[in-house]
């Protein structure tokens, strides 16, 4: 793996973490004193995915804008990796019509064509439509892959199982990536699937299937790698499950009084850059000049959003059909 | 009549949040019947996402109250079986939403049986979920979809409004025989975490008592207008009440508290006094409630009327995101004021 290979995930990793940042502290900024999930200029429900940045980092790396991404509610480390446009999607949290979706949508949904991205809130319901993706890039000869993103939680969910068996059958050019960061809210794993690990239900379905054990970007690149060259190639669906973390609760405001792993959770961005750092790719100086980069593009975007006009209530029922 | 949250004021002084009284309901329930136990995604540590199973996994151990797997088809057909075979299961749906992912097994399985089976098969349980918008949490978990199920046969269907009619139709809807869809709106419940609706803390009595599932509530008398409503817009109608009367508009608010059995009557004696009617939802407003309301009337005479019946609902469309757009299609006290004046013209 190249250095510039190696210098770009970081920086993906970078850039979504510090857009994250900014929306905890706007999100939370007018929500006292008394805490309303629906008060302030960013209310309603809110699933940031700081920890899991080495998962979208190391998928997407691969990725251009002809393929496509069905995300989870959790989507920004994947929106922002794919390279959609950072004053789009801020606009879009702060429900101005700007946004990817005019305000409509929201956090959890997300529809950005020029990039072939979209998400669901409805666990593993991103899944089939992936496959229908997939199946029109293989109908109009395209080379493009779906990546398709669900949590561990999400995997004992039908749809997931249904989907895995017809990619297989298809052969469709699909990845199918799980993001098992422990929980799913406040249920632990082992708490709601019978196995270990997912690998297993993809060699069953009848295609390829990997577990990632330790968040590792450049483990998640390799086999991202390898999957989307085999989906392209014709080859059909793979899996990949990656052990990641949640770093922060299942939405902000969760408590977490029912977790007991805190104290020991890694945060791979410091982790890369120390990696990086003894490997003579990173200086400290480039740390904190990759890490200013990433804010002002943050700001500017947020500024963006928040000069941005709030939707006419006059048209509230546009675009219900073409 | 019935009592009412308001009405049963004089009788108790011990308030407590919708939330808890729910918990407090399905807990002396509990006590009482070893068949009963609780499943859903969250139900256990976390106490519910809306806090209606809070502190049960402390009070009745894991083998009562059952965290899930997010795998709502599977534990939906377990409910229908477990009830089958004699338990008395009470499953949580986190949000109504996501009924989607397993309406087969509710509206096929657990609400048919008992008609299919001749009556021979009983399918007593409680499917609990939470409806309703107002906080910005976009179109797939802001909806009510009570129309839903109410048009489908086979599932009684309750929507209390405030903590007294949260405990007794939780109590009434565990000892029911059918499988009971109890509905409540995220705004009622005195969550800390959400804006504090005055209504979401009332009195309620210690003992266990049942409210009456089919029985309507007059929540509040008047003379010149029916305003038919339910749940959370219970509550924006009677804010909209008091500026009406400085208005010369005098309201009567019932509160149907159950779509299914539905209180047909309570609402034709009360638009056979005022000859006027508005009918508030927070559902969607095509092929549901409103629709169904007026239906009630204009079946019975519509000579009762005075005026032409009008309808606030959310309009047909997704519920949007952006606050500005989606507190134009909910049902609030402006709008429902307005509305009232409409009918009043
Ligand atoms: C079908 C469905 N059931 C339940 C929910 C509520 N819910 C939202 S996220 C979530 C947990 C998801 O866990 P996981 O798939 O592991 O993703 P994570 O949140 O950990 O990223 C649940 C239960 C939902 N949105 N959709
Ligand atoms: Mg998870």
């Amino acid at each position: 793996m190249d250095n510039e290979t190696r210098l770009g995930l970081y920086k993906t990793m970078v850039l979504s973490r510090s857009f994250e940042e900014a929306i905890l502290r706007d999100y939370h900024a007018d929500k006292k004193p008394v805490w309303d999930i629906g008060a302030g200029l960013i209310p309603g429900e809110m699933h940031l995915s700081a920890g899991q940045e080495p998962v979208a980092a190391g998928v997407c790396a691969h990725l251009t804008s002809d393929d496509a991404i069905s995300s989870t509610h959790r989507p920004h480390h994947f929106a922002i990796a794919h390279g959609m446009d950072l004053r789009l999607l801020a606009s879009e949290i702060f429900g101005r019509e700007t946004g990817l979706g005019k305000g409509r949508g929201g956090h959890m949904h997300l529809f950005d064509p020029t990039i072939h991205f979209s998400c669901s809130g409805i666990v593993a319901e991103g899944y089939p439509s992936a496959l229908g993706v997939a199946f029109a890039f293989q109908r109009q000869g395209k080379d493009s892959v779906a990546i398709a993103v669900t949590g561990e939680g999400g995997a004992n969910q039908g749809a997931f199982h249904e989907s895995l068996n017809l990619a297989a059958l298809w052969k469709l050019p699909v990845v199918f990536v799980i993001e098992d960061n422990d929980w799913a809210i406040s249920v632990p794993r082992d708490a709601s699937t019978a196995i270990r690990s997912n690998a297993v239900r993809a060699t069953s379905y009848g295609m390829r299937g990997v577990r990632i054990q330790d968040n590792s970007v450049e483990g998640v690149w390799d086999a991202a790698k390898t999957a989307i060259e085999k989906a392209r190639a014709g080859e059909g669906p793979s899996l990949i499950e990656v052990h990641t973390v949640r770093l922060w609760g299942h939405f902000e405001g969760d408590a977490q009084a029912y977790r007991n792993d805190l104290d020991s959770l890694i945060d791979p961005i410091p982790a890369y850059a120390n990696q990086l750092e003894s490997d003579g790719v990173l200086s400290p100086e480039m740390v904190e000049s990759i890490a200013q980069d990433a804010k002002s593009r943050v700001e500017d975007a947020f500024d963006f959003a928040k000069s941005s006009p709030l939707p006419s209530a006059a048209e509230v029922e546009r675009y219900v059909f073409a | 009549m019935v009592l009412t949250g308001t009405q049963s004021e004089s009788i108790t002084a011990r308030k407590l949040t919708t939330a808890k009284a729910m918990v407090e309901a399905i807990s002396q329930e509990m006590e009482r019947d070893p068949s009963i136990f609780v499943m859903g995604e969250d139900v256990g540590s976390y106490g519910g996402i809306f806090s209606s199973t809070a502190g049960l996994l402390e009070k009745f151990g894991p083998q009562r109250i059952l965290d899930t797997p997010i795998s709502e088809t599977a534990f939906m057909g377990l409910a229908t079986g477990a009830a089958v075979e004699g338990m008395r299961p009470i499953v949580e749906l986190m949000f109504v939403d996501f009924f989607g992912v397993c309406m087969d097994q509710i509206y096929n399985h657990m609400a048919k049986i008992h008609y299919e089976s001749g009556g021979n098969v009983k399918v007593p349980l409680v499917l609990m979920t939470a409806v309703g918008g107002g906080y910005s949490d976009g179109a797939q978990h802001s909806q009510c979809l009570w129309g839903i199920f109410a048009h489908l046969p086979g599932m009684k269907v309750v929507v209390p409004s405030n903590p007294y009619d949260a405990k007794g139709l939780m109590i009434s809807a565990i000892r029911d025989d059918n499988p009971v869809i109890y509905m409540f709106h995220k705004g009622v419940m005195g969550l800390p975490w959400m804006a504090k609706n005055p209504h979401s803390l009332g009195p309620v009595p210690e003992k266990p008592y049942e409210v009456p599932i089919g029985r309507a509530a007059i929540v509040r008398t008047g003379n010149d207008l029916t305003i038919v409503t339910l749940s959370m817009a219970v509550h924006h109608a009677l804010d909209a009440a008091e500026e009406l009367t400085k208005q010369g508009i005098d309201s009567e608010i019932i509160d149907l508290r159950s779509l299914v059995p539905l209180d047909r009557e309570a609402v034709l004696e009360s638009v056979a006094k005022t000859g006027r009617l508005l009918v508030v939802d927070e559902d969607y407003q095509s092929f549901g409630l409103t629709g169904e309301i007026t239906a009630v009337v204009a079946e019975k005479d519509p000579r009762l009327l005075k005026a032409p019946v009008s309808r606030l609902a959310i309009p047909d469309i997704p519920i949007p995101y952006s606050r500005t757009l989606e507190y134009a299609v909910l049902p609030t006290a402006e709008r429902i004021v307005a509305a009232a004046k409409r009918v009043m013209a």
